[in-house]
């Protein structure tokens, strides 16, 4: 057993398996409600786990990912506005996913041939212009109003697969979480296997050390570009599904603050840690309504209620920084080797 | 002709206001090495400073000079609280600090300043003025930004150039530890320079915001902005700065009097890459590029 749990493929193929079932015994056990709101943490754990491979394993820094959220969304319903889609879902997805590997390519481009805080202002810039041009095209993409994303049926086979397992009926937005975490599961797969392999290596290198990386016969401007396409396409995904699951796509969706709160996301749970990213989206998923109910016990109003969520994304983000850099995952890893250590440095010293 | 003059003017105008903020980002980064992206909600918090005082009867001077105190105290504090206890570690931390900062700023204003648009006055006149046919649309309160903001870059050179204080920042920002062992307080001079870069950025933010709508998000493009001004001179220069904001003005006005002003911010984005992948070190780079 220990030896199978070794090989990392393999660990990381059971890890998956055993998160396939979880999220079955969730969807299923869980209302509709819940469904919609474990989607949403799906799509944001994807496009955070991307970034969180881009920042914390290749050490740039990027605010734009909301762009490639918006790339990936409106691709995503270019292809909903018929009531007939031209392709299967995967099919779009993979659309969606080449459209933001390629600007993803271009921006990476420009930017890897510099440093640090070249890359975090260019995708700044992004994520402000990007939705400018929905509202440039808007008689293609809709302008200020958005596009409408006609979500389609859960195939014929999909659901008969899940009545099989389950002996329950599919619904639409149980559908949608089903295809959120489908397509969560195995980018984690991959991004895991990635980071284990000898391309992630090459990332941890040129973040911890460009020079001796690059004397070690690394291309840098490779493995930065690399880095940000991969982080892209995540990206990219993670917006097909949001446009399924909010089922509008509008500039206003994927502001700057979308942008900020992945990086938030990928800073509480720990940077270039998964877990990190999944608990980070998990914070992000379910913490506002919690802070939006607190603040209406207070007696702001619901506007001023809403503002509430960010306000504790940014001082989390500060104190974090701060207080604990290496975030919830990184504290925890730490505080666990430490104890480790203890038993066996008083053994060391009594001997 | 009409629409042309128009266009370079505003652009012109424009332009004066990115090159402040590009001037305050480029302070900073010179002496510390960090892009403070908070640099636009910390003009914003100030402007709205100015907002409150106006609304309470006070003068349009008064809360001039008092939003531009605020700045000066706000970017001391920030330096002092926030970004000290970073000092020396991956620079990353610093810019997520920066950017947690950011979001902090604009949730609070939003929380205690609501998240409606509220006008904000000018004091000057908002219309151009006719010059036998031609309307030149340089207005009352284009001059007082091009004015005010060359007088602010004057002091600044003024303050650099001319006095003690000015060599001691200086050499804190060219080499920290020689400066400090010839007996310069270092860490103060690196505050004075936040305080200072926050300063200009509240100038940018009255100036931005004088005769138009407030809102706690009205900054968010103008960091961009700056940003691309601050590359375009290199990031390194001062003076790079104000030509790269006024290049950069002039261009902006450009797209939008002529394709659209939705696409402004690309094609910001558009002149970042192309200076980016030709010449890295800004337009007037003559530095040897670094290779690694």
């Amino acid at each position: 057993m220990t030896k199978l749990w070794s090989n990392t493929l393999l660990r990381h193929v059971l890890l998956a398996l055993v998160g396939l079932a979880v999220v079955i015994l969730v969807l299923e056990s869980t209302s509709a409600f819940r469904n919609a709101q474990l989607t949403t943490m799906a799509y944001l754990a994807i496009a955070a786990g991307g970034l969180t491979v881009l920042t914390g394993l290749n050490g740039q820094l990027s605010l734009g990912h909301g762009a490639f959220m918006a790339i990936g969304a409106y691709t995503a319903a270019l292809f909903y506005q018929g009531a007939e889609p031209a392709l299967p879902v995967v099919g779009v997805l993979a659309v969606a996913i080449l459209v933001a590997i390629l600007v993803g390519a271009v921006v990476g481009v420009a930017a890897a041939r510099l440093h640090g805080p070249y890359i975090a202002g260019a995708t700044l810039a992004l994520a402000i212009a990007v939705p400018g041009i929905a509202l440039f095209f808007d008689g293609r993409l809709g302008g200020e109003q958005g596009l409408n994303v006609r979500v389609p049926d859960a195939p014929g086979w999909f659901a008969d697969l899940l009545y099989f397992v389950t002996a329950h009926d599919v619904t639409t937005s149980k559908y949608i979480a089903y295809i959120g975490w489908l397509a969560l599961i195995p980018t984690f797969v991959l991004l895991a296997n990635l980071s284990r392999s000898r391309v992630g290596r090459t990332w941890r290198a040129v973040r911890d050390d460009e020079v001796a990386a690059e004397i070690a016969g690394i291309h840098l401007g490779r493995a930065r570009v690399l880095a940000f396409v991969v982080s892209a396409a995540c990206a990219g995904l993670a917006g097909a599904v949001m446009a399924m699951a909010v089922r509008i796509t509008a500039p206003s969706g994927f502001t700057l603050v979308l942008s900020l709160t992945l990086l938030t996301a990928v800073v509480l749970g720990g940077l270039g840690s998964l877990s990190g990213a999944l608990i980070g989206a998990t914070l992000l998923t379910f913490l506002p309504q919690f802070v939006t109910g607190l603040g209406a016990d207070l007696g702001l109003s619901d506007l001023q209620a809403a503002e509430l969520a960010p306000l504790v994304y940014g001082l989390t983000m500060i104190l974090v920084i701060l207080l604990a850099p290496a975030g919830i995952v990184g504290s925890a890893r730490g505080w666990q080797r430490r104890r480790r250590e203890r038993p066996a440095k008083a053994a060391a010293s009594a001997a | 002709m009409q629409q042309l003059l128009t266009t370079a003017l505003t652009g012109l105008t424009l332009g004066m206001v990115y090159a402040a903020f590009a001037l305050a980002l480029v302070l900073i980064w010179r002496s510390t090495r960090i892009i403070n992206f908070a640099q636009a909600p910390m003009a914003m918090v100030t402007t709205y400073v100015a907002l409150v005082l106006i609304d309470a009867g006070l003068s349009y001077w008064i809360a001039f000079a008092a939003a531009l105190l605020a700045g000066l105290v706000l970017g001391a504090a920030v330096e002092r609280i926030v970004i000290r206890p970073v000092e020396g570690a991956t620079h990353i931390n610093a810019v997520i600090l920066t950017l947690g900062l950011f979001i902090v700023l604009n949730a609070a204003a939003a929380v205690v300043f609501g998240s409606q648009y509220r006008s904000f006055p000018a004091p000057f006149g908002l219309r151009g003025f006719q010059v036998g046919e031609v309307n030149v649309a340089l207005t009352g309160f284009g001059i007082f930004t091009i004015v005010s903001v060359l007088v602010v870059m004057g002091l600044l050179v003024a303050l650099f150039r001319l006095t003690d204080l000015g060599l001691k920042m200086r050499a804190s920002a060219f080499n920290g530890e020689v400066a400090r062992l010839l007996g310069v307080r270092v860490s103060g001079m690196l505050t004075l320079g936040w305080a200072l870069a926050a300063l200009v950025g509240s100038l940018s933010g009255l100036l931005i915001a004088g005769g138009s709508l407030v809102h706690p998000a009205y900054m968010d493009s103008v960091v961009v902005f700056g940003f691309v001004a601050a590359v375009l001179g290199g990031l390194d220069s001062p003076v790079g700065a104000v030509i790269g904001g006024l290049l950069l003005g002039v261009s902006l006005s450009v797209v939008s009097g002529y394709v659209g002003s939705e696409l402004v911010a690309l094609s910001a984005l558009l002149i970042l890459m192309l200076v980016l992948l030709l010449k890295p070190g800004g337009l007037f780079s003559h530095a040897a590029e670094r290779r690694v």
